[in-house]
């Protein structure tokens, strides 16, 4: 098949499925539905799918690691903390200033990741992940333990689970700005591509490590927080998506980190569709769903390396 | 004896060891040598019914290892580790007295503790018994472990390259301990030996194996030639006499 | 040496019980008495089989990172437990009694945990990383099922249950009580019949088998007891991640010895006294509820951070 094929066919199923998921649902068919909740939603359903793979990517190639994703460096947790931070001290704050404080804190703890890897040996390549999963399993306790005392226990088991169901015409525009970040994030691929070579070939190469890893872990914890406050946790997107496009297509930046955004986008939007059918008329969260797939398929993905003999 | 037949053992798609046929006759020392992949630790692991037959059958003394429970086995064979895996915190005593397990069930009655002080002193061990395996040097932790398998009371001892960690000191006196225990102890001992010269000197008979397959087998003096050792290691070797014994120059 | 560690445990624990039923006892004695036993002894009971389980668990799986919670053994009970309401149906499980409801999971849950882990452990020489990522994310997996099944069930269905998914250190039924106790005694006895068998078992897979002991078959059989004391513990009071853990690790660290007559024992009383202790810290002294299961979770984790860093993988 030829590439213009294979695009054709990529757009087409893109079409169909938001045509399936602007359709779905219990209320009339209307303009004021359609424009006020379908479409942000389906819209939604791309954006996060698309920026969560593709910063999963960015943390892959920066951490040189197959295996970790914002989930697995605190990102996501640390993007919780500040959302908490931020409804505790200033509950009517609008949604923006959760958003950077969210940002802030996920920047925060994502370095704070970063620099723990740094001390770990490269020659363990699980033990990295290891790390970054108790990491945010610690971040993760600590938040329980706030919401626990600020009585907001409930209010943060619902984020727990990503779900698009409160999406509404205005609460979700600012995902847009993690579609730019991810935007950025394609247009320095080929610096990111040798930043995965690491530090002594990027610098023979005459490229600013430190800044373009900033960009990276910028572009990271930015669509971290903003995704955790307009959606919630999506597990297992970032990092089932690039493996399962690396395995397939390789490793060239340039060329992959649009398909990574596009299955990512597919996927979300599927788990999404799939969480509205299945118990019709209620709603089971996309978070959920791919909850479970990403986890059989990152079980398979640890368990399938067969005896090399 | 150790009878071995059309032993076949497959890892993925390779094939380990290529339907290996051989009798080792009990009582002396029997060497298997042979290059890197040969199969030597594959072979003794299945003897020592540490893996499981894929193909072929084999006995020890007419105790075919598949049918035979492996109580049975551990009364007849002893195979000499060399780590205890987590449990470091064991005493050099402790560790014999594990040794009298398939006898006792943990339960240590006077013959056990006999047998044990037997193991201590045979093996130089008596000063150190109440050291931590972990505070002990290599060359003792060595000892330890094959007065363990000593003190399991077989007919039998298995042992997977045991000269390999020890010095030139301890290498000699492990050998010499081996040669008495089949001399005055009826044992029959097989064990992996990367060295030829020390399969030339000490040992009774030598089974030549590379890439899973039987090349020699046979009493030592009749089958360690240097045309066998080419044939095995691809490497000119000449005869070198030494006082009594002959020994191989591959350097 | 290790017999005086024991007996101090002993005197702590009992004090620390007579602390947390006296302390600051007024108005109806007799009731709140009866409601702080009561407690108690779930801490007591949970907080011991917790402990034991773990330290099985390490020495079947020869190493000292791993736990039954890590490996998800807790997160695939309370699945267990959503699956037997989503087929049963809700009313059903109220028409049931408790202790029938409670055997039927436990019996899925030994059978599974049982196949599962036994495959996961089998792969020899599988490296540990491996392992315990794969336990982590099992945990997850099986957290999400059970989130997707939750959203299933009917919301008043899912109300019945929701009491023992959540359960916490204060719900306990006597009746569920008695019995969970008495299960786990008759665990600890299995249990010490065997610990010499569990020291052989310790030396490792290689020394073991050469000894004559089945190693596979033993394996499968103190999985068996191991999901039966987590089966019990999670029906309780629900998941507590990391106590196993933070138990195994200090009582190694009381008694390197090796033998598990004094291992099983020691992990017992301090996975009691733990929670007997922080019970009565949260509640009586610092007068916040049921925040000791976060706690645990945060410095476990931490520990576990500094275990696999630190490299004191074997």
């Amino acid at each position: 098949m030829s590439f213009g094929t294979k695009e054709f066919f990529a757009i087409l199923s893109l079409v169909v499925l938001g045509l399936v998921s602007v359709s779905l649902g219990t209320a009339e068919l209307s303009f004021e539905v359609l424009y006020l909740s379908r479409i942000p939603r389906t819209l939604s359903c791309i954006l996060a799918g698309a920026s969560l793979a593709v910063s999963g990517l960015i943390i892959q190639i920066l951490v040189r690691n197959k295996f970790v994703e914002p989930g697995t460096t605190g990102a996501t947790e640390s993007a919780m903390l500040g959302v908490l931070i931020a409804t505790l001290f200033a509950p009517s704050a609008s949604i923006f200033i959760k958003m950077v404080f969210a940002v802030i804190c996920s920047l925060i703890g994502t370095f704070g990741f970063l620099s723990l890897a740094r001390t770990l040996p490269n020659d363990q390549p699980l033990l990295i992940p290891l790390v970054g999963l108790i990491y945010a399993g610690i971040i993760g306790a600590g938040v329980t333990f706030i919401a626990y005392q600020g009585d907001l226990l409930q209010y943060l088991g619902v984020w727990m689970s990503g779900e698009f169901s409160g999406i509404l015409s205005g609460r979700y525009e600012i995902l847009w700005f993690a579609a730019i970040a991810a935007l950025i994030a394609y247009m320095s691929a080929n610096q990111l591509t040798v930043i995965g070579l690491g530090e002594s070939t990027t610098v023979n190469l005459g490229l600013n490590y430190r800044h373009v890893m900033l960009i990276g872990i910028a572009t990271v914890a930015t669509v971290s927080g903003i995704v955790v406050v307009t959606i919630g946790i999506l597990p297992f997107v970032g990092l089932v998506v690039p493996n399962v496009v690396s395995r397939i297509f390789g490793d060239n930046l340039k060329q992959t980190l649009p398909i990574v955004a596009f299955l990512g986008g597919v996927l979300v939007l599927t788990s999404d569709i799939i969480g509205r059918i299945v118990r019709f008329p209620y709603e089971v969260p996309a978070g959920t769903i791919f909850g479970i797939v990403g986890a059989a398929v990152f079980l398979y993905l640890l368990l399938r390396k067969p005896a090399h003999g | 004896m150790i009878n071995i037949s059309n032993v076949s053992h497959q890892i993925g798609t390779s094939v380990i060891l290529d339907d290996i046929c051989l009798e080792i006759p009990s009582n002396g020392i029997t060497a298997i040598i042979g290059p890197n992949g040969a199969g030597k630790s594959t072979l003794v692991n299945l003897i020592a019914r540490q893996a499981a037959l894929q193909n072929g059958r084999i006995a020890i003394d007419d105790l075919d290892l598949s049918s035979t429970a492996t109580e049975a086995l551990a009364l007849k064979m002893a195979l000499v580790s060399q780590s205890v895996g987590v449990a470091s915190r064991i005493r050099v005593k402790e560790l014999i007295a594990f040794g009298r397990w398939p006898h006792n069930k943990g339960v240590l009655r006077e013959t056990d503790k006999n047998v044990i002080n037997l193991a201590l002193e045979r093996f130089d061990l008596v000063e150190l018994q109440n050291r931590f395996l972990d505070q002990i040097s290599g060359g003792q932790r060595q000892r330890a472990f094959i007065a363990m398998a000593f003190a399991q009371e077989t007919d039998w001892m298995l042992l997977d390259e045991p000269l390999n960690n020890l010095d030139m000191f301890h290498a000699r006196a492990l050998m010499q301990e081996l040669r008495s225990l089949t001399d005055h102890g009826n044992k029959g001992i097989v064990m992996v030996i990367h060295d030829v010269n020390y399969a030339a000197r000490w040992s009774d008979n030598c089974i030549g194996l590379q890439s899973g397959k039987l090349i020699f087998s046979g009493p030592t003096n009749e089958v360690l030639t240097p045309k066998n050792i080419k044939d095995l290691f691809k490497i000119e070797v000449s005869r070198v006499s030494c006082g009594s014994q002959q020994l191989f120059d591959h350097y | 040496m290790a017999n005086r560690q024991i007996w101090l445990l002993v005197a702590g624990l009992l004090l620390s019980s007579m602390i947390y039923l006296l302390w600051g006892l007024s108005g109806n004695i007799s009731f709140i008495l009866e409601l702080r036993s009561k407690k108690l002894l779930t801490l007591i009971a949970v907080g011991g089989a917790i402990g034991v389980a773990t330290i099985l668990f390490q020495t079947i799986s020869a190493n000292r990172i791993l736990t039954p919670a890590i490996m998800g053994f807790d997160a695939l009970y309370i699945l267990l437990q959503t699956l037997f309401v989503f087929i049963l149906g809700g009313m059903s499980i109220a028409l049931l009694p408790n202790s029938v409801v409670f055997m039927g999971t436990s019996g899925m849950m030994v059978i599974c945990a049982t196949i599962l882990y036994q495959f996961l452990l089998k792969k020899d020489g599988q490296d540990l990383h491996v392992l315990i990522l794969v336990g982590v994310i099992f945990g997850l997996f099986f957290r999400s099922i059970t989130s997707f099944m939750q959203r299933l069930i009917d919301p008043s269905e899912f109300a019945m249950i929701q009491s023992s998914m959540f359960a916490s250190f204060s719900s306990v039924d006597g009746f569920s009580l008695i019995i969970s106790c008495i299960l786990i005694l008759t665990c600890l006895a299995v249990i010490f019949k065997h610990s010499r068998l569990l020291d052989v078992l310790a030396l490792g897979r290689e020394m073991a088998v050469s000894l004559g002991v089945s190693y596979i078959a033993h394996q499968r059989y103190f999985l068996i007891i191991i999901s039966l004391l987590v089966c019990i513990s999670t029906a309780l009071v629900g998941p507590i991640t990391f106590l196993g853990l933070l138990v195994s690790a200090i009582t190694y660290h009381l008694a390197p010895k090796f033998k598990h007559a004094q291992l099983v024992s020691i992990s017992f009383l301090l996975g009691a006294l733990f929670l007997v202790l922080g019970q009565t810290a949260f509640e009586r002294v610092l007068r916040l509820q049921s925040t000791l299961s976060i706690v645990i979770e945060f410095i476990g984790g931490t520990l576990f951070l500094y275990l696999v860093i630190r490299g004191r993988l074997k």
